[in-house]
């Protein structure tokens, strides 16, 4: 019934929305939202539709707005009964099982119970703005239930959040990099602003929405942390995300959140692109071979735990390894059991001229993997559960699915580490409000996404979160922030 | 390695498309291709007639040009769509037709409706052919009607022997099991996505066009131009049925069933194609083969030439226009009739018989 009756509410603000419009640049905004991917664009729409007159600033060109949105797909949201697109119930208890296990504990419970709560409604509200759900796609059963898939991915759902902002009258703005943000006393006035073409300026701004997402593509930045390794990662998403407003934001008083050394990282192709490869350089296929590092020894359990859980320790586990990059070694028994690569395995008609292709010592590979195959101990192999195909007498061990890999040819993979996302961030309230760094909420500062996704996600990740914090936030701080404006 | 560059293209871009699979509820290209892990020619043959060239798979990807990946899968697949049509043309002699349609057609047109002008005056008095001729039979004083009947019934035949032949080609190529026939299931199914276009929809929101804003508008009229074809198809069936099982000959008063069908049918054809025209004209030029321009709008000026005359010759019919429109009308469907196994009619059967395999496999996978 809230629902309807804020619903109602928006649509009659929309219909005055006229009188609050700014025109050009220059003038002074009730709301300024920085960043352009779902958090931001869900922010713009809620102030929009809450009566505010809405600048947002996209630091990248046309093509590549949105940040990493465009590399999403799902979207994790509380439920109670199966929908035409979702298998059956997720309840809000459920999900919040979830992210205690995969963050460890180490999240906001306030927060976290009151995303999960507003996740229910997002379901439709996010229909309601023109974004359109199918059923899981193909390869990602496990999600039928818990995530809601956007049709198209998630750039359709860009373009549909776009559209509805533009038709809303928001203003965008493209190519539009914040250079300083004056802030005085937890209280945003103003950014500064380089245009390629329009040049320099300073917008003002009643309210502020920071939705600029994490640093990840900063690779300096990274290396603050990680050291000379972090010239060996591959930035799985937009090489937009440089940090910069975060580290504004922190370096002029608000207060940080999430562990700043920490990144998402997955393994993902060694000759995907340095940035954007976005989705389809991963590997699934870690749990059908065996993983090497340059010197062709094995260093961790391939068979630890099942496709997705364990998905994500890989990317932390090669960047252990020398010069970051690994090798999923199989044979030719295994091609079909695995979705179909971007990249083509690299193959070998025996195992020595394999490890030729791939830069190892031969002698080295062949006595790893014969020492592999000879400690397989016989079993049932089923990849959907926890087989019993395990080895014995080696180290480490391969505890499931461990088959010989004895057909030729055999198979490769290079594989480096893949960042997907940084937990550094602001720290915020419920009402996705900025904190300073002496606890005062700010007056005037929200933030959604990536840039505060740490005070719900302290580590690990579990799919389709990111979008939830994106879509819920960026509603809330919208909301709160056209609230404040119009005050 | 495929055959020609332009499949080697469109393997490589279903081998990324393959890996991500974001499109899949867009259309029955993405589904069709995830049933594959490798793609033959005729595999790709197969997807790139099963495309319906809505645009949303471009607008949608996130690595559609600039970026490096250079995923456009509404182009290369119109690309090798058109280039299937020559492929599977018979006799394989004529494939050159494909090569520069637009003039092919063109020429063509302007030739069989000069042959139609000159014949009629060859044949007719001055006086007959410009007089005014009224009642049953008035037509037939221009034309015998057994001449009409050879002529066009063989022009008609021709054109249904080749593109059976072509079909067959086709058929054989995209991976139907040798000997393997389509079910009636499978036909009922694709009758209806066909009827109803369903795959020409955006994945629900409309076609793509040059501002990003999908709309419905090229569905709508290719309803109206096909819609408006199978109507004049109606009329001429009746028109000879009536001619040769009741003894009632042509022309027929404005209310009887040939008229009215085709009446209607030529409102079609002459609206559909002028707002496909349009509609072609807004699309982005990225989603396009824009070297195939002449064989799109040759097609599309063929049916609308063919929809004018026939509403001119039932507007003017008992004045003294009525001879040179019978031939301009004349010319005009003998030309669209030969040259429906060499132009873009094409389209619709290669498209109509990947929607049955479609149907097919989606059934055996079921």
């Amino acid at each position: 019934m809230a629902d309807v009756v804020e619903h109602a509410a928006d649509e009659r603000n929309v219909s005055t929305l006229e009188c609050h419009r700014a025109d050009g640049m220059g003038s002074k905004y009730d709301v300024l939202v920085i960043g352009g991917g779902n958090a931001a664009l869900c922010a713009a729409i809620s102030a929009r539709r809450g009566g505010a007159s809405v600048l947002v600033l996209e630091g990248a060109p046309k093509f590549y707005r949105g940040g990493n949105t465009r590399h999403t797909r799902n979207m994790r949201c509380a439920h109670d009964a199966a929908t035409e697109i979702l298998t059956g119930p997720y309840t809000e208890e459920e999900f919040w099982e979830d992210l205690l296990r995969v963050t460890g504990g180490q999240t906001d419970e306030v927060l976290a119970r009151h995303m999960i709560r507003e996740s229910r409604d997002i379901l439709h509200w996010i229909v309601e703005q023109g974004v359109r759900w199918q059923p899981s796609l193909g390869g990602t059963l496990s999600l039928g239930r818990t995530n809601s898939f956007f049709l198209g991915g998630g750039r359709a759902m860009l373009n549909a959040l776009y559209l509805t902002a533009e038709r809303l009258g928001v203003e965008v703005e493209y190519d539009a990099e914040v250079t300083d943000l004056v802030i005085e006393d937890g209280m945003f006035l103003a950014a500064r602003l380089k245009r390629p073409v329009k040049g320099e300026t300073e917008i003002r701004a009643t309210s502020l929405v920071a939705a600029a997402g994490g640093f990840e593509a900063n690779i300096e930045w990274l290396k603050q942390y990680w050291g000379e390794a972090a010239d060996n990662f591959l930035i799985r998403g937009t090489p937009y995300n440089r940090g910069s407003i975060l580290k504004m934001l922190l370096d002029k008083g608000v207060q940080e959140v999430g562990d700043p050394t920490q990144c998402h990282a997955v393994a993902i192709d060694a000759r995907a692109p340095k940035f954007d490869g976005g989705i389809i350089t991963r590997h699934d296929s870690v749990v059908f071979g065996i993983v090497v590092n340059k010197h062709a020894q094995r260093f961790y359990d391939e068979g630890e735990d099942i496709w997705p859980k364990r998905y994500a320790i890989w990317g932390r586990l090669v960047a252990a390894q020398p010069d970051q990059i690994a090798y999923i070694i199989f044979d030719s028994t295994v091609v079909t059991s695995f979705m179909p690569t971007l990249f083509p395995p690299i193959a070998g008609q025996t195992v020595a001229e394999l490890a030729g292709k791939l830069d190892l010592e031969p002698a080295a590979l062949e006595k790893t993997v014969t020492e592999f195959n000879a400690a397989v101990r016989p079993g049932t192999f089923d990849h959907t559960i926890l087989d019993d195909c395990r080895t014995e007498g080696i180290a480490p061990p391969k505890t499931h699915w461990a088959r010989r890999i004895e057909t030729s040819p055999f198979l490769a993979y290079p594989v480096r580490p893949g960042i997907t996302f940084t937990y550094l961030g602001t720290r915020v309230n419920k009402e996705a409000r900025m904190l300073m760094a002496d606890g005062k909420p700010s007056g005037n500062m929200f933030a959604a996404g990536e840039i505060m996704a740490g005070n719900v996600l302290g580590k690990g990740y579990a799919a389709g979160m990111g979008m939830t914090i994106g879509s819920v936030f960026g509603r809330i701080a919208g909301r709160e922030a056209a609230r404040h404006a119009r005050n | 390695m495929h055959g020609t560059r332009i499949l080697d293209e469109a393997d490589r871009l279903m081998t990324v498309c393959n890996s991500c699979r974001y499109c899949e509820g867009l259309c029955a290209v993405f589904p069709a291709m995830e049933m594959r892990r490798a793609f033959s020619d005729g595999d790709l043959n197969y997807l790139a007639n099963l495309c319906h060239a809505c645009g949303a798979c471009y607008v949608d990807c996130q690595f559609s040009p600039p970026h490096e990946f250079n995923v456009n899968v509404p182009k290369t697949l119109a690309v090798a769509r058109a280039e299937s049509y020559a492929a599977y043309a018979w006799p394989q002699a004529l494939s050159g037709a494909f090569a520069r349609n637009g003039l092919v057609i063109s020429i063509i047109a302007a030739l069989s409706m000069a042959a139609f002008i000159l014949g009629f005056v060859a044949l007719n008095d001055r006086g007959v052919l410009l007089g005014v001729q009224t009642g049953p039979g008035a037509f037939y004083r221009l034309m015998p009607h057994s001449a009409m009947v050879w002529l066009f019934g063989a022009a008609f035949l021709y054109a249904i022997f080749a593109l059976a032949m072509s079909v067959r080609a086709f058929w054989r190529d995209i991976g139907a099991p040798i000997g393997g026939r389509a079910d009636g299931g499978s036909i009922f199914q694709a009758i209806r996505d066909a009827g109803e276009l369903r795959y020409l929809h955006g994945g629900g929101v409309g076609c793509y066009n040059e501002d990003d804003k999908p709309t419905d508008r090229r569905k709508r009229y290719h309803h109206l131009t096909f819609y408006g074809f199978l109507l004049c198809f109606a009329a001429t069936s009746v028109a000879t049925l009536y001619h040769y099982l009741l003894g009632r000959e042509a022309p027929y008063p404005w209310w009887d069933v040939p008229v009215v069908l085709g009446t209607l049918g030529g409102i079609g054809l002459i609206v559909g194609p002028i707002g496909l025209f349009s509609a072609r004209m807004r699309r982005d030029p990225a989603l396009l083969d824009e070297s195939r321009y002449g064989m799109d709008v040759g097609f599309i000026a063929m049916l609308f030439l063919t929809g004018l005359s026939g509403m001119l010759l039932l507007v003017l019919r008992e004045t003294g226009a009525m001879g040179p429109l019978l031939a301009l009308h004349l010319g005009a469907v003998f030309a669209l009739f030969i040259t429906m196994p060499y132009g873009k009619f094409v389209h619709g059967i290669y498209r109509f018989t990947a929607l049955v395999r479609y149907a097919q496999e989606r059934r055996t996978a079921a």
